[in-house]
């Protein structure tokens, strides 16, 4: 058990190293394509082959522009604050809508994925659907969503927050119904043999196998439910959250071009903490039903 | 929701056949705020938040609304949302839509009216540098001309070829971004912009070679309404299915003349009504809002002919406009638009000793900040 958490706290070092390394390969490639195309007047060196982008600052601004943008102060209504507090104000209400959108979005997969694991006609009849249902563009499904919404007397946050689910039961249903079905025939026979019931198959031998399945679905589903969340709130309208800043950043592009690409880091900034607080849960239950095992190893 | 709207419609009556009884005169005093019962309205905006609507939240957030004893809901617009589906879908009551998209689909099979034309004036130009010799749509021909598409380029096609320019082989027709970006990078000579917000952009940003703000002498502006191929924005729209019933009539006279008030308000108001579009949360700045509060009331007053009241030369160009390019087959049936709702309006607020033209209203100069902040 020590051993095992030495483990972790070297696991989580290594991560935060590596994405420290990540953010730093990305700035360097930034400024180094961004100072390449000045030598060559926006063109591949030692050719007469553009860039794809060019390079000026409207276009490409400083990262250390960009990362001082955050800390000079914008209009929020009549109200002036620095940008990192403005877009720390608007991401908590991206936040809430992508939470509700993650919660709705994991119990409708985990729904699905027992259904058709107990009923493999229901597997037959609803895969096909559940991989369909991706390729509809949210283009096409904002306005869908958010009439039905309106018809039935419910905000349109909910709206937004159901474009969330949408993008997000997805992973979850595959993943889960892998997980599920991940336990060996041996351990299978061995609960049929004490002829155990399906449900407490599913809960003590295909929930436990499923977690190694579902928790990496989780962290992109978690990401998800942040982009469904900012797409929804572009698409559909809002009046704030992190989407709404982007729109009206992107309209103002030409003034202030860092201040839209320091928006867009928000937004990053946020997928990236959803992603760590879903870490973090998967070791809170990893620990918890690792205990569980071993009690129950030593009882059988 | 067929059953939703008779089970409201009945729940309406049910509430006035009590009020009826109860007071004796179910008449309401429009805009008194001596209210009866209250109705629950919704809107649907084209756009977030700005001071193009800043009527409504004048209206909504100054107790206007409430006084026409109406409980207004406004949605503001996203990028996917058509207000003029929201509408004819029943999401919402009302919305606000350009007369050529709404038009278009109306003629697609949406049965909506246009019960309050807003905006008199259009608010698309076409804008360059002063020294680029583009003084009006003739000069255009061997330019890179840049537009947004999407139904928003027919007042520019429509002008060339008055002009005796051939869009599609004389210039160069480019599609270009909602920001101003192109034209300040040089990628197109001419910029589709509103005059309320694109315009201003590029007047909030910094002129590299002298290192202040542009100012509107380097701009070079082609209006359409001057050229004569203006088409008919904001107004409006009512669902024509509901029109005709006792109850939505009555509602749609109310909310229109509570609109009408609201933007009356924004004209003696112009300051307050910037700190209210502020306040609904925009994250435009305040110098760019009050531009646009100023140049929106350009797009309404004067209103000769009353606040909201259709001007049936203005719809005839419109048409005009459409059917030459082509946007709509052919011209819409008189249905399209009823002036009923805004005369009706008007007379409520003339009544009042309300100034419903604003003929002594006068453009104020607004100074803009970089950033527009």
């Amino acid at each position: 058990m020590h051993r095992g958490e030495n483990v972790r706290g070297g696991r989580t070092l290594r991560m935060v190293v590596t994405t420290v390394i990540a953010l730093l390969l990305v700035v360097i490639l930034w400024e180094g394509y961004k100072w390449i195309g000045g030598q060559t007047d926006d063109h591949w060196p030692g050719t007469s082959i553009g860039l794809p982008t060019t390079t000026d600052d409207l276009t490409m601004p400083h990262a250390t522009d960009i990362v001082g943008e955050l800390f000079e102060e914008v209009s929020d209504g009549r109200a002036r604050l620095p940008l990192y507090l403005f877009l720390l104000k608007k991401g908590w209400y991206t936040f809430q809508e992508a939470a509700i959108g993650f919660t709705f979005g994991l119990a409708i997969g985990m729904g699905l994925a027992v259904l058709m694991l107990r009923w493999r006609l229901v597997e037959r009849g609803l895969r096909p659907w559940i991989s369909v249902s991706q390729t509809v563009p949210l283009i096409a499904l904002a306005p869908i969503i958010v009439t039905w919404g309106r018809l039935h007397d419910l905000p349109d946050i909910f709206s937004i927050s159901l474009i969330a689910t949408y993008l997000t039961f997805f992973p979850v249903a595959v993943s889960a119904l892998r997980g599920l079905q991940s336990p060996d025939t041996a351990h299978l026979e061995l609960m049929r043999s004490y002829a155990a019931p399906w449900r407490t198959t599913l809960f003590k031998l295909r929930l436990p196998a499923a977690r190694a399945y579902l928790f990496p679905a989780l962290k992109l589903a978690a990401t998800l439910s942040v982009v469904g969340a900012i797409v929804g709130e572009i698409s559909i309208g809002t009046k704030t959250g992190l989407g709404r800043v982007i729109l009206e950043y992107a309209q103002r592009y030409a003034v202030s071009p860092e201040r839209l690409y320091a928006a867009v880091v928000g937004a990053a900034v946020l997928g990236l903490f959803v992603f760590g607080l879903v870490n973090l849960v998967e070791r809170l239950v990893m620990k918890r039903t690792d205990g569980a095992e071993r009690t129950e190893g030593v009882v059988t | 929701m067929k059953k939703q709207w008779t089970m409201r419609l009945l729940a309406v009556m049910a509430a006035l056949t009590l009020f009826a009884t109860a007071c004796g005169d179910s008449e309401t005093a429009a805009g008194t705020g001596d209210c009866d019962s209250v109705d629950e309205v919704s809107l649907q905006l084209q756009w977030v938040t700005q001071a193009q609507f800043a009527g409504y939240y004048a209206a909504l957030d100054d107790g206007i609304y409430e006084r026409y004893c109406l409980d207004v809901t406004i949605h503001e617009g996203g990028v996917d949302i058509a207000p003029q589906q929201q509408l004819a879908s029943g999401a919402v009551d009302f919305a606000v839509s350009w007369v050529p998209k709404a038009l278009v689909s109306r003629e697609g099979g949406m049965d909506i009216v246009n019960v309050a034309q807003v905006f008199q004036r259009s608010g698309t130009l076409q804008v360059s540098w002063a020294d680029s010799g583009i003084n009006g749509p003739a000069d255009l021909a061997g330019k890179v001309v840049g537009n947004w598409g999407w139904g928003n380029e027919f007042e520019l096609l429509a002008g060339s070829r008055r002009a005796g320019v051939d869009p599609s082989s004389d210039y160069d027709l480019v599609q270009q971004s909602f920001d101003m970006l192109a034209l300040l990078k040089g990628e197109i000579d001419a910029a589709q912009a509103m005059i309320y917000n694109e315009y201003a952009m590029i007047l909030e940003a910094t002129n590299p070679a002298t290192g202040a703000l542009y100012t509107a002498a380097d701009m070079s502006v082609i209006n359409w309404n001057d050229v004569g191929t203006a088409m008919l924005q904001d107004a409006i729209w009512a669902d024509g299915a509901r029109l005709g019933d006792a109850a939505y009539d009555d509602i749609t006279t109310r909310f229109v003349a509570g609109s009408l008030e609201g933007w009356m308000y924004c004209r003696d108001n112009s300051a307050k009504c910037v700190d209210i579009v502020l306040d609904n949360g925009s994250a435009l700045g305040a110098s760019h809002q009050a531009w646009q509060m100023n140049e929106i009331n350009g797009l309404i007053w004067p209103s000769p002919g009353g606040a909201g009241v259709v001007d049936a030369g203005s719809w005839s160009q419109t048409i005009d406009v459409a059917t030459s390019e082509a946007i709509l087959a052919s011209a819409p049936d008189s249905g399209a638009y009823t002036t009923e709702y805004a005369e009706a309006a008007v007379a409520l607020l003339k009544a009042r000793g309300v100034d419903t033209t604003g003929q002594n209203w006068r453009r104020v100069d607004v100074t803009l900040n970089p950033g527009g902040e």
